[in-house]
């Protein structure tokens, strides 16, 4: 299957070489489907790679097909302004997907914006759409988002001093600075703050010192990858009886798995529809489009769909809905005022409706609290 | 002789960074070429440290680092120009390599190369962790330094990409022209002494010690140029740069080219910038088809590429 859509992918890009001759858009975009982010990347890439196939076959927009030249950045900011500058001045395309990490995001970012060319990141920091940016837009919410919706969770259960264990990844790190700022808006103190490194194989030293602090109703833990997993075994191995609050960071049955399912029972985090893709109720907003991406997903590659995966679907169909409202789907310019006025359009990750003050056109709204019920996730009441 | 050879490597420099663009199709190859040159300038410090001196680091990734956060740090927090926080970052470097190049040089083979990554590591967790100071693993904006401004008013209109392609290629030639002048000068002459047998450098009076600090301290800075150069044209920057794979390739740009020669360094630099550009397609195969060139490489030419390919056709018209 890789090697077909890497071949596809191939023909797309020299086809791109020989000219504007038969109509079709070029659409670019540079992802870290290898190296430390490939996590992030992977999906995407995948994702992405698998939607142009699916609109190409159905006859593309408006008989024009899409022809999408993708490149690995590896996650290195470097490579990443390196593949912006291809894409833009060689390959000549009318937008940019891209930008899995916040590193590569901000490289692409000026790129696309000192040439004019509309981009979506799928990265998570704030400072992409704030201050507002003529020519970039994003898809995945914000880590301030998130922890607002922890807090506004845990202000419900009455929670107000929380002990805080943080990575100190980009994600750990930068979630953890966003929900120190905001936490005071909820009422609630943090009493406790450890980090650990994304390495680390055992947690126990910093949540015993968040156990022995005062007060402690209700444990946070920003971070992606396998650290949440350990200290979420951590937890249960110390019979810490503290609800545990895990981010968006984790949230997929990878994270179940991980951590056991013993451990893992009642962890609590703000996810995407993706994640109760099969419980979703039919009369829900999102049970369309959610259910299409996974199913097809699952049938191309076999796997599971990740909340990652799930912001790069988005992308594109922000992307194509702005192309078949614009103008000209070729002119970079009419498909950037076209994304500007996207109003509703429901993606997996929320209803995004952008406006020129808001290229992020998300609401908590757009958040579940989801916790972990019989070895799987289940939205809370 | 010794002369002749100078002037032929500067000259086939300055030619190359001046003719490449008449064949240029698109502004991206301005933007590769001017990698090019920045890598490059790095690899020159190596080629003195490496090739003249016979010293390993696998840290010179951290100088680059101090550099380059230095044009991000000095212009916000001091208010310094751009250019001027480049020249403080050189010093910088210059002063830390004096400092922890005193005991590390005392040790040699695998231990220098360890304690060499260590200071590598060490900056760049620095980098990452102080967050309040470096936005840590997130990077930071680098600010403009306004020279492309100044050439417009000056009625010179050029891109981006075209003005670090010439800036980038000044500075290399520079640094090439420095560093082949050094290695006919007394100190240029002591350096490759030592590499030879430190025992008979001693013997005939060379401060050993004293010439391997300045030969790190030389590397050091041509690395912090490099990186300021790099966070200035790509005007953001992350604790990657400081990275130990950094360190790793600029080494491997060293050795692959050929690590007693200036030209050959441009070379090996150019060839690992190149690479995964040209392999894009292949993106999956690009570790592999890497690690296959530089196994051939040291195997059938263990000089480095352009010395090797250099004393063939040598022998050839003998």
């Amino acid at each position: 299957m890789l090697k077909t859509t890497t071949a596809i992918v191939t023909l797309a890009a020299l086809a791109g070489l020989t000219g504007a001759a038969q109509a079709e858009i070029r659409l670019g975009a540079s992802l870290s489907a290898t190296g430390g982010a490939a996590f992030l990347g992977d999906p995407e890439a995948k994702t992405i790679e698998m939607l142009v196939e699916q609109m190409n076959e159905a006859g593309g927009i408006d008989g024009e097909e899409i022809a999408l030249t993708l490149y690995d950045d590896g996650g290195d900011p470097n490579k990443a302004r390196t593949f912006a500058t291809r894409l833009v001045e060689d390959d000549e395309v009318v937008a940019i997907i891209g930008g899995s990490t916040t590193g590569t995001t901000m490289s692409i970012l000026s790129v696309a914006e000192s040439e004019g060319i509309p981009f979506i990141s799928l990265a998570g920091a704030i400072s992409i759409i704030d201050p507002v940016r003529d020519y970039v837009f994003k898809t995945p919410h914000t880590d301030r988002m998130a922890c607002e919706k922890i807090f506004t969770d845990m202000q419900a259960q009455g929670i107000t001093k929380v002990g805080m264990i943080s990575g100190t990844d980009g994600f750990g790190a930068s979630m953890q600075a966003q929900c120190k700022e905001v936490a005071g808006d909820y009422g609630v103190e943090i009493v406790a703050d450890e980090t650990y490194g994304p390495q680390d194989a055992d947690m126990t030293p910093q949540l015993t010192r968040i156990r022995n602090t005062d007060g402690v109703q209700a444990v946070l833990n920003p971070g992606f990858g396998q650290g949440p997993a350990i200290v979420t075994r951590n937890v249960a191995q110390l019979g810490f009886d503290v609800p545990l609050y895990q981010s968006h960071g984790v949230a997929s049955n990878a994270f179940i798995e991980l951590a056991g399912a013993d451990a893992a029972e009642g962890v609590r985090l703000p996810g995407t529809a993706l994640l109760i893709a099969d419980s979703l109720s039919e009369d829900d907003p999102q049970y369309d489009v959610v259910t299409s991406y996974t199913t097809a997903y699952r049938d191309a590659y076999g796997q599971e769909t990740s909340t990652f995966g799930g912001y790069a679907h988005d992308a594109f169909a922000l992307m194509v809905d702005a192309m078949k409202r614009s103008s000209d789907p070729e002119d970079p310019q009419a498909i950037r005022d076209a994304l500007e006025e996207t109003n509703g359009l429901v993606g997996t990750t929320g209803t995004y409706s952008f406006s020129p003050e808001d290229h992020l056109g998300l609401d908590l709204s757009a958040f579940r609290m989801l916790e972990v019920k019989d070895g799987g996730w289940q939205p809370v009441e | 002789m010794a002369g002749r050879r100078k002037w032929i490597s500067l000259a086939v420099l300055s030619a190359l960074i001046v003719l490449l663009p008449l064949v240029f199709p698109s502004g991206y190859y301005y933007r590769v070429g001017a990698l090019v040159f920045v890598n490059a300038l790095s690899v020159v410090g190596l080629v003195i440290l490496i090739g003249y001196a016979g010293q390993i680091s696998l840290g010179h990734a951290g100088f680059a680092g101090i550099g380059a956060y230095a044009c991000a740090l000095a212009p916000e927090h001091l208010g310094l120009h751009p250019l001027l926080a480049l020249v403080l970052g050189a010093a910088i470097s210059a002063a830390m390599a004096a400092l922890i190049g005193r005991p590390i040089l005392r040790l040699k083979g695998y231990y220098l190369a360890v304690a060499t990554l260590g200071f590598g590591i060490l900056v760049s967790m620095v980098l990452t962790n102080e967050r309040a100071l470096t936005g840590g693993p997130d990077g930071m904006v680098v600010s403009d330094p306004g020279l492309r401004s100044l050439l417009r008013d000056m009625g010179w209109r050029v891109s981006g990409g075209e003005f670090w392609y010439g800036a980038s290629g000044f500075v290399l030639l520079v640094g090439a022209w420095l560093a082949l002048n050094l290695y006919d000068s007394p100190t240029g002459r002591a350096m490759r002494a030592l590499h030879g047998s430190e025992v008979a450098a001693a013997t005939v009076g060379i401060d050993v010690p004293r010439q391997k600090l300045r030969a790190f301290v030389i590397s050091a800075v041509y690395a912090s140029v490099a990186g300021s150069l790099l966070a200035l044209q790509n005007g953001y920057i992350t604790p990657d740069v400081a990275g130990f794979m950094h360190s790793v390739e600029m080494v491997t740009m060293a050795v692959l080219g050929g690590v007693g020669s200036v030209l050959g360094a441009t070379f090996g630099a150019a060839i690992l910038t190149l690479l995964p550009q040209v392999l894009t397609v292949f993106a999956e195969y690009e570790q592999l088809v890497l690690g296959l060139v530089m196994v051939l490489v040291m195997i059938f030419m263990p000089q480095g590429l352009l010395p090797s390919i250099a004393q063939r056709l040598k022998g050839r018209n003998k």
